[in-house]
């Protein structure tokens, strides 16, 4: 018997921090312009210890005005779609739940093309109707997934399809009758990539981040519970009702964040939970910080391919995680059905 | 550690030595509301009585009688209509939910696990209700589950997974993994529904033991009249949501008060240990 301790999962993070911080650095590497290892090191250093005067101005250019800004966007992108992922597997009791599968990516995408057709000024206007946008999509799916009082595998995946087809549709419709049509094509908001960080740039993105991860960790043990059993987690003490609750706001609002700045990216929330569920076992008090590093880590190494796999033209980073997240969707489901 | 506090508040609770009365129902009733048009509204009660801590106390009656739902009752999952249901001198309702699990522990049908979880993982989620908001278990924890595994006899099943025991030994986890909420009421739903022969004896034995052993009220829904009339201090018969009777089984298991409830001809036989022994008759 060997219960979690918060050592290991400072352990497995610091472990994960570390892959992170690699990955990165291979992004960063990796582009038109040459930059080795040793001088992008020396440019994050240098800034970091407080002398950016003695990087190169190509460098800086290069590393904090066009990699960086990036990779940070894929970090922010990932860690909130993995965690709203995981959120959303517990919440639903579903191992299949993702926030695109369940439409609630394309509910958020048209949240935000509607604040930006009518508010385009307003900042944080766009995040607030993405978050709106998320929410009243997943609730919609719930309602429509029940059936005879419990949530049922199969009708709630088929009321995800319809919510992605129906909102899709919407989405199509909006992009071509609406007037001032220059926020982002179709493909963005459909499909998703990084290729443009958002207009705001600013730190309140990850402060969100931060409080999204954040309560959904306050709730992780609650998590491990619920996810035996609701009627039994109610019984051995954990208030099923409020857990819910903020597991349903914070992974919302984590789909929202990420789709605000990065269109409907796919599978991210379904591949990485079950990667780590695999590597470190089902315990929510490590499958959620391990899901946001792990998240984060992925999207930056699908952009990194779908930015040089075909150079100079660039892939959506959104069709590169669907090309592995749809087979891996395949196998898990076939799986259950077994 | 916080557990270290809580975990001798049970010891805190009882006298040594004296009977305890650790369940009190009085004129409990509850009403069924409808939430499907084809559901029938159904009302149970008012039912009055009680346990001490070392009872075992079943809970007979055929489907639809109202076991369940008294179950429900007394685990304070629902509130009753009226009356008043107290666990240790508490009323169950009012109990803060932390609270209400350190003493009453619900061992129900299993349910079916999303993601696989090892035996020791699943003890220990008893102890849930004795730690704070994510808190690591502590060694204490583990001793506590350890000993709960020991207890039901599943120690050599610590490290297999949930989902690849037999009934039996899943019944044996469940009913381990309650005794490490260190309950003063332990509450059991038709615990031996898909148990053989074999295993519903031992297990009652078993809850025997662990009333005995432990000073818990255990309470047993069942169907199984001749096991109850075996094993258990005491008898709570239903019928239709109503209480009929309550009392040893020598007191309750009269053949026409049996034969109206289970509509079933029966015969009730008198045993010299002072048990009765119901016998079907097939014509």
């Amino acid at each position: 018997m060997r219960p979690l301790t918060a050592r290991r999962v400072a352990l497995v993070c610091a472990a994960l921090g570390a892959t992170l911080f690699v990955a990165v650095v291979i992004s960063l590497r990796m582009g038109a312009y040459p930059i080795s290892i040793p001088e992008i090191v020396m440019t994050l250093v240098n800034r970091f210890i407080g002398r950016p005067n003695e990087i190169p101005p190509d460098f800086w250019n290069v590393v904090y005005e066009i990699r960086l800004p990036r990779i940070a966007l894929g970090i922010l992108v990932g860690a909130s779609l993995s965690t709203a992922g995981a959120g959303f597997q517990a919440l639903l009791r579903n191992p299949l739940a993702d926030p695109y599968v369940l439409g609630v990516s394309s509910g958020a995408a048209l949240g935000a093309i509607i604040s930006l057709a009518i508010a385009p000024q307003t900042a944080g206007m766009i995040q607030f109707a993405a978050f709106a946008g998320a929410g009243g999509t997943i609730a919609a799916v719930y309602f429509l997934g029940r059936r005879g009082g419990h949530v049922d595998t199969a009708t709630l995946l088929l009321a995800g399809i319809v919510a992605v087809s129906f909102l899709s549709a919407v989405i199509m419709f909006l992009m071509t009758t609406l007037p001032g049509r220059e926020f982002r094509g179709m493909a963005f908001w459909l499909m998703g990539d990084l290729a443009s960080p958002p207009p705001i740039r600013s730190h309140w993105l990850y402060l969100l981040l931060v409080i999204g991860v954040g309560s959904i960790y306050t709730t992780s043990s609650d998590l491990n519970l619920i996810l035996t059993g609701e009627q039994e987690a109610r019984h051995l003490g954990v208030n099923v009702n409020r857990v819910k609750i903020v597991v349903y706001v914070a992974a919302s609002l984590l789909t929202g964040l990420a789709v605000s700045v990065s269109g409907a990216i796919g599978y991210v929330g379904l591949l990485v939970p079950h990667l780590m569920r695999m590597m470190f076992g089902s315990d929510y008090r490590l499958l959620i910080p391990t899901s946001a590093l792990g998240g984060a880590i992925l999207i930056v190494l699908a952009d990194l391919l779908a930015r040089t796999v075909v150079a100079p033209t660039e892939l959506p980073v959104g069709a590169m995680t669907a090309l592995v997240g749809a087979p891996v969707f395949i196998y898990l489901m076939r799986r259950r059905v077994r | 550690m916080s557990s270290a506090g809580s975990s001798t508040a049970p010891q805190v609770r009882e006298a040594p030595g004296a009977t305890l009365v650790r369940l009190k129902v009085e004129q409990a009733s509850y009403a069924h509301m409808a939430t499907d048009r084809s559901a029938p509204t159904f009302t149970l009660g008012p039912i009055s009585f009680e346990a001490e801590g070392h009872e075992l106390v079943a809970i007979l009656g055929p489907n639809a009688s109202g076991k369940s739902t008294l179950l429900t009752l007394l685990a304070g999952l629902n509130k009753p209509l009226s009356g008043r249901i107290e666990v240790d001198g508490s009323e169950v309702s009012q109990l803060d939910l932390r609270l209400r699990a350190q003493r009453i522990a619900l061992v129900q049908q299993e349910s079916e696990l999303l993601f696989p979880l090892r035996v020791w993982e699943y003890v220990l989620q008893g102890r849930y209700p004795y730690g704070r908001r994510l808190r690591f278990e502590s060694d204490q924890d583990c001793l506590f589950a350890g000993n709960a595994l020991a207890q039901v006899g599943a120690d050599p099943l610590r490290d297999r997974w949930m989902d690849q025991l037999s009934g039996g030994e899943k019944q044996r986890v469940i009913l381990a993994r309650a005794l490490a909420q260190q309950p003063s009421l332990l509450l059991l739903d038709e615990p031996t529904q898909h148990l053989d022969i074999g295993g519903k004896v031992e297990l009652l034995r078993r809850l025997r033991r662990l009333a005995d052993d432990n000073r818990y009220a255990v309470m047993v829904v069942t169907h199984e009249l001749d096991l109850a009339s075996e094993f258990c201090d005491r008898v709570v018969l239903l019928h239709r949501g109503r209480c009929l009777r309550v009392g040893t089984p020598a007191e309750v298991y009269e053949r026409p008060l049996l034969e109206e409830v289970f509509e079933a001809p029966l015969q009730v036989e008198m045993r010299p240990n002072g048990r009765p022994r119901v016998i079907l008759q097939g014509s």
